[in-house]
């Protein structure tokens, strides 16, 4: 299979409004991951499908992430001119990276026998715009699992036939994956309660029956 | 463009047959195979919709087994998850451990052993047999045969489970492999056990196929039903049996030579109409050449350490990175995503489950047909409902 | 002729039925509780705490709670002792005065055991603890955890046999730096007592044997 700069070049070729670029993994092992506007996020998929060098039939998984905002601090070495004397100094710099969900697919091709192409796609933020367009017409393996990620990340999948809960109950509220998902603490009562499963019961029970 | 997939699912907007004057025939009956039921396999409900005794619309439900695994392996360590992974797809708790240690040995960059590798692989192909046997059993009994062949499958499975307690110490929760080899060592005994038990489970499969293979009932029931074809396998990410059963050669034991499946002769049974009949037929053919690799297995296994002596079990910290590892389970592809930040606990970890995406094209196999055969159509997709939803 | 296949299938039936009154291996079931299986060696089901003597002297655990960090479903519950008591090596160490494993949460992963560094908590064979009081007959103290070395090697006999060379190891080693620890002290007693002895015998020593600094024999 051809490396992923020379897919991404004929893409570009293909669909100049496509915003594309290529994530690296710092682990050795695992593929390096190329990230699409959400715009043209249709369109890409449609073409790896089609295209008969890659033939990418096989969309073996679909994952949810979350990303919740959160600062990167790195420290960086700079030379500073103090009274006179170059002297370098470590400065902290303090990156901001923006909430938002990830929906990462792993491409296969069945024809071919090779892959995979891992296809990135982010969502503006976590609260409002979580809308992604729908791979399903394109792969129909995907149904199931894009309605996984509706149901327990929140990202409204565009296009899909059927998008509605799957693993949770129809009325259920809430998206349990994120990871500032707090669980509801009335539970039944817990015969080893300790340190924080303590004091959640103490809170729910009145004193002279918590355990 | 892509007639298959990209046309609206048929069953949405249903309405009964009508009669010669264009009247309805009578009114559309929806059950719901509830989820208590003892022929789905599990906690698992389908809502029919049926037209006398047609299927016109089938909606899967599931969520009833849902134990947020996939969060509960954020919050503990790389290790601690490894009993979880035995509770995915209970019947191959060894599979389930081998693809997770997979992922994180490609994670960190650990190199397995080579006699760890032979173990991994009897491990596994005992789980493919007694998982197979197990499933004719059921799908004997979906159709109606009341226990007799899922009693037999049993017994036979029973000898399996054993080579398994003595090692591991559990019969099905084996949590064997850890991250660079398996927790013991095998010895000469139970080698031998096991060469036992592969040669004579040729007998066994004899009798079986004598007893269930050409029986009329079996192929009135099966040949012609729930057909899939190859491109909607494809399309609808089908893997394992059901795949191959559809024509499609894709065996990920050939195609990523995981381990050390690059050394064993055996062959992949592929069907040619992609009915229940073929379905059955390519899991005991994958019976037979499991039975093969097996005996290949233990005449090769080597000597040496079963561990990578610079593997640790506290306060393994794998490096960032994300990776996706993928084994050939009994029931299809099964795959693990990790994402790791350095931390002792995954950042996110996913489950790439073969039931709960089989399921993808059930309501596709089962409309036309009786709601008998949607039973049997079940049984022959192989679900499990503790990966169906984790 | 229709249904030939079925009359064969009949007949494997038949041989399985028939024969499970004169062969044992068609005939896999037992009469359970009045008959039991024999169960394998090497099976696990709960945890317990191995104590060598006595059950509150001789318990091996120290309360290090490394099995209480590493279990996955946080069913072991330790509260560490104010004093401590001597090991099997003789050292002060402390205990747990409160261990507690729900054994409705345990999973039987047997992972305490993997990380446990000083062999105090292996498996039991022990499985039928069923109990009809939900609240506390599925909470095992330490009382009811602690189960004799004896008990062990009858249950366990290949991992016992290799727990007791481990410990046997470890306090051969403990007692051997012991030796050497104390034959250097008397060593270094000896000579400095010879050192003082000296000037009284010899006045007219040379310079050169001065009594040599006294050096620490630890």
């Amino acid at each position: 299979m051809e490396t992923l700069e020379q897919i991404k070049a004929r893409l570009e070729q293909a669909l100049p409004a496509a915003k594309l670029d290529i994530l690296p993994n710092e682990c050795p092992a695992g593929d390096r991951s190329l990230l699409v506007a959400p715009s043209a996020g249709f369109a890409v998929a449609r073409f790896l499908r089609d295209d008969p060098q890659l033939k990418l039939d096989y969309c073996s998984n679909v994952t949810g992430i979350d990303w919740p905002p959160a600062t990167t601090k790195t420290k960086v070495k700079k030379k500073v001119v103090v009274e006179g004397v170059e002297k370098e100094v470590e400065e902290t710099i303090e990156t901001q990276r923006p909430g938002c969900l990830e929906v990462v697919y792993h491409l296969y091709s069945m024809a071919l026998k090779h892959g995979p192409v891992v296809l990135r796609m982010r969502t503006q933020n976590r609260e409002d715009q979580t809308h992604l367009p729908s791979l399903t017409p394109l792969w129909r393996g995907a149904e199931f699992q894009e309605r996984e990620i509706y149901d327990l990340y929140g990202v409204l999948f565009d296009g899909h036939p059927d998008l509605r809960r799957i693993l949770m109950w129809d009325e259920f509220t809430g998206f349990p994956m994120r990871r500032d998902y707090v669980a509801p603490d009335d539970f039944e009562y817990e015969p080893t309660p300790h340190d924080k499963v303590l004091e959640l019961a103490k809170k729910h029970y009145p004193p002279e029956v918590a355990p | 463009m892509n007639p298959i997939a990209e046309a609206p699912p048929k069953s949405f907007s249903v309405k009964p047959k009508l009669d010669a004057e264009g009247e309805p025939l009578g009114e559309l009956l929806e059950v719901s195979m509830g989820p208590h039921h003892p022929s789905t396999h599990g906690v698992f409900r389908m809502d029919v919709v049926l037209d006398g005794e047609e299927v016109v619309k089938l909606k899967p439900v599931f969520g009833y087994l849902h134990r947020n695994h996939e969060k509960i392996a954020e919050g503990i360590s790389y290790l601690s998850t490894m009993p979880y992974t035995d509770r995915l797809d209970y019947f191959c708790s060894m599979t389930n451990n081998w693809a997770y240690a997979l992922t994180i040995e490609k994670l960190a960059g650990l190199a397995v052993p080579e006699r760890a590798e032979y173990i991994r692989v009897i491990m596994a192909e005992l789980t493919r047999l007694q998982n197979h046997t197990c499933l004719i059993g059921f799908f004997a009994q979906d159709m109606g045969a009341l226990g007799t062949p899922m009693m037999y499958a049993f017994r036979e499975r029973e000898k399996i489970l054993d080579l398994f307690e003595s090692v591991s110490g559990a019969r099905m929760m084996c949590n064997y492999m850890r991250f660079g080899g398996v927790r013991v060592d095998v010895n000469d005994a139970w080698l031998a056990k096991a060469k036992k038990v592969t040669d004579e489970y040729g007998k066994f499969l004899d009798e079986f196929d004598a007893f269930l293979t050409a029986n009329e009932i079996l192929l009135a029931r099966t040949q012609g039903v729930g057909v899939l074809t190859g491109d909607l396998a494809v399309n609808a990410a089908i893997t394992g049996p059901m795949l191959r059963a559809a024509g499609v050669n894709y065996d990920l034991r050939k195609v990523d030579k995981y381990g050390i499946y690059g050394r064993f002769d055996f062959k992949v049974p592929v069907g040619a109409h992609g009915d229940i009949y073929d379905r059955y037929m390519v899991r005991v053919l994958e019976m037979r050449e499991s039975i093969k690799i097996l005996q290949q297995a233990l005449r090769d296994i080597p000597a040496g350490p079963f561990m990578d002596p610079k593997a640790k079990l506290r306060g393994f910290r794998p490096k960032p990175g994300e990776v996706y590892g993928r084994v050939e389970g009994p029931k299809g592809e099964l795959g693990f995503y990790v994402i790791s930040d350095g931390s002792p606990n995954p950042y996110r970890y996913r489950v790439r489950p073969p039931s709960f995406i089989n399921l993808t094209i059930l309501e596709d196999m089962c409309l036309g047909h009786k709601i008998s055969d949607a039973v049997v159509i079940l049984g022959s997709v192989d679900i499990v409902l503790g990966e169906v939803d984790r | 002729m229709l249904g030939e296949q079925i009359i064969r299938g009949m007949a494997v039936t038949a041989r399985n039925f028939f024969g499970s009154y004169v062969s044992k291996e068609r005939l896999t079931t037992v009469q359970y509780p009045e008959e039991r299986l024999e169960q394998c060696g090497n099976t696990r089901q709960f945890p317990m705490l191995i104590y060598d003597e006595d059950p509150e002297k001789g318990l091996r655990c120290v309360a290090c709670t490394i099995c209480e960090k590493e279990c996955p479903p946080q069913c072991i519950y330790i509260v560490k002792s104010k004093d401590k008591k001597p090991d099997y090596k003789g050292q002060p160490q402390l205990y747990p005065a409160i261990f507690d494993i729900d054994v409705s949460v345990c999973m039987s992963c047997s992972i305490c055991v993997e990380v446990c560094p000083f062999e105090s908590i292996k498996m039991n064979t022990e499985f039928e603890l069923s109990t009809d009081d939900r609240f506390e007959g599925l909470l095992l103290h330490k009382s009811d955890l602690a189960k004799s070395n004896e008990y062990y090697r009858k249950v366990h006999p290949d991992d016992a046999r290799e727990s007791d060379a481990v410990l046997a190891a470890e306090k051969a080693k403990a007692e051997a730096k012991a030796k050497a620890a104390a034959e250097a002290k008397a060593a270094a007693e000896a000579k400095a007592k010879a050192a003082a002895a000296a000037p009284l015998t010899a006045p007219a020593a040379t310079p050169a044997a001065t009594p040599p600094p006294p050096t620490a024999g630890k």
